[in-house]
């Protein structure tokens, strides 16, 4: 029943989805706004709760539901749409034709799923996150291409971490047809950075990956949120996971 | 790959697998705590362990067993097509009729990653069907040349990488149309999730290591052909492969709307690019049977 609403209410959401300067702003304001970080709320607040909790501040995600994973799906495509639409408008001199046009491609796909979960959502969502990517060296390919696998890698991590989560069937079908996407960059990003390093299911061990039963990286919320946090000026409360 | 086929068809011929395998019974409970104390990575270690504790002490019912030796016969065929290959380039070896050459070492090294990790899958399916493992499938059993349509399969690399792109991009569908009768095991669910992104780190390299071989550019993810078909490949014998990838409405989403892209052509090719598309399992046993011979079809 939930589902059939939320078509709806997407139909009535593309129009206003097209009006929207998508990717168009610049991530530059957000520098020297406010307190940053991630706030694991502990669990135990068992009542149900709004998505938007005005005691708490920032965008809350409430693990009560699938609203509450997609719209962590949502937070993550934000960040990635972010970070690669600052990319693609400005990539590093050394980048070649070619990466800079696969760059573009991902920050279509990573504005793509973005849109789709915040038309998805409707009025469930969470508000648009304040990043922060002062970390960042944007004219560096060096510093490019290692937060592009950070990013990726990260999201793989989650959304693997994430799917068994969900109820819906149809909700995971999505799930899943985004994730191996997500892989796909991975693979190429971490190719670029070093070729063969593909799928280095050791390397990845650290975001839950094993090789021995050649199983890629899977993390829960807590975690991924965690990583996450070093670029995300909204405070992100969890609860209930 | 399979993990996911499997537990679907233990569910057609067992009714109450999920139920053998839901947390709440005590069958499961002593594997989902141990989840909560030990890593996920060390999850799939136990899932032998969870069928073993899923069905008891009692044989595995025997459709039960056809129906895992399914999913072990698929791995098998991966594992092989990437197996003999490998065995062919080492010296010494008997295998005679690998006569392309690698054109460096990191291409082989890659393949071997590839192969390595399909028989990492094949491993952990052998160690949950224990002593009802069905035989396995010898490479004599295989026909990668798929009675003739690709009847340079190890005599031409561009035709083995391409062979390869089918099988892995079949392996990242395959997955995704029986995910959610995993919902209700979520141990199995998770361990079939981290197959199938891996399924996609190995299609997205083959597609570049096509490029690096050619003149053709294949991008990493699954784009529109060069006539605007779903089937970007370039091989039309593996037109079943994508079928359905072309999809550019999700939930009701027109995707191409959405995109940021500059253009309607661009827009549509981000749409199609941004989601993978599932595949139903008759149209992946079909798939399959292309590269088993008579007698050992699916």
């Amino acid at each position: 029943m939930k589902h059939n609403e939320l078509e709806t209410k997407n139909e009535l959401q593309e129009k206003s989805l097209f009006d929207k300067t998508v990717g168009r702003r610049s991530f530059l304001q957000y520098a020297g706004a406010g307190a940053a970080g991630i706030a694991l709320v502990a669990a135990g607040c068992k009542k149900d709760r709004g998505y938007e909790n005005p005691m708490m501040g920032g965008a809350t995600l409430d693990f009560k539901n699938d609203f509450g994973v997609l719209n962590y799906a949502y937070a993550l495509e934000q960040l990635e749409a972010a970070f690669y639409v600052k990319v693609a408008s400005a990539p590093p001199a050394s980048f070649t034709a070619a990466q800079k046009a696969y760059f573009q491609d991902i920050q279509f796909h990573e504005i793509a799923h973005r849109e789709f979960f915040k038309a998805a959502l409707s009025t469930a969502a969470i508000g648009s996150l304040e990043v922060d990517f002062s970390s960042i060296d944007f004219t560096s390919s060096t510093s490019v291409l290692g937060t592009a696998m950070a990013f990726e890698d990260l999201g793989v991590a989650a959304y693997n971490g994430a799917g068994p989560r969900l109820k819906s069937a149809t909700f995971l079908l999505l799930a899943g047809k985004i994730v191996s996407v997500e892989a796909r960059h991975a693979a190429y990003v971490r190719d670029l950075i070093s070729n063969g390093t593909f799928a280095d299911l050791n390397s990845l061990a650290p975001l839950g990956a094993n090789n021995a039963g050649g199983l890629d990286a899977a993390l829960t919320p807590d975690k991924v949120l965690a990583i996450a946090g070093k670029y995300i000026k909204t405070k992100i409360n969890v609860i209930n996971l | 790959m399979n993990i996911v086929n499997i537990l679907e068809e233990l569910e057609k011929v067992d009714g109450e697998i999920y139920e053998r395998l839901n947390p709440r019974r005590a069958a499961m409970k002593s594997f989902f705590n141990m989840g909560k104390k030990i890593s996920l990575a060390a999850m799939p270690l136990a899932l032998g362990s969870m069928f073993q504790k899923a069905y008891g002490q009692t044989a595995l019912p025997a459709a039960v067993v056809d129906v895992l030796n399914f999913a072990l016969a698929l791995e098998y065929l991966e594992y092989h097509f990437y197996n003999h290959c490998i065995v062919g380039k080492t010296p010494g070896s008997s295998v005679t009729d690998v006569t392309f050459n690698f054109p460096n070492a990191a291409s082989q090294a890659a393949i071997t990653t590839i192969r390595d990790h399909e028989k990492a899958h094949v491993d952990l399916l052998v160690g949950a069907l224990g002593s009802s493992a069905r035989a396995p499938i010898a490479y004599a059993d295989t026909d990668f040349r798929a009675g003739g349509t690709f009847g340079t399969v190890y005599s031409d690399y561009g035709t083995f990488l391409a062979v390869a792109q089918g099988f892995e991009d079949t392996g990242v569908r395959a997955y995704k149309g029986q995910a959610g009768n995993l919902l209700v095991s979520p141990g199995v669910l998770q361990t079939a999730l981290q197959i199938h992104s891996v399924e996609a780190r190995h299609a997205a390299h083959i597609r570049q290591m096509r490029t690096a071989a050619g003149t053709a550019v294949y991008k990493p993810w699954v784009s529109l052909g060069a006539s605007g078909q779903a089937n970007d490949s370039g091989v039309p014998q593996v037109d079943a492969v994508y079928a359905g990838e072309d999809l550019t409405v999700q939930a009701n989403v027109n995707i191409a709307n959405i995109t940021g892209a500059p253009n309607a052509t661009a827009a549509k090719f981000a749409a199609v690019e941004s989601f993978d598309e599932p595949l139903d399992k008759a149209s992946v046993i079909t798939i399959a049977n292309l590269f088993l011979k008579d007698g050992k079809k699916l």
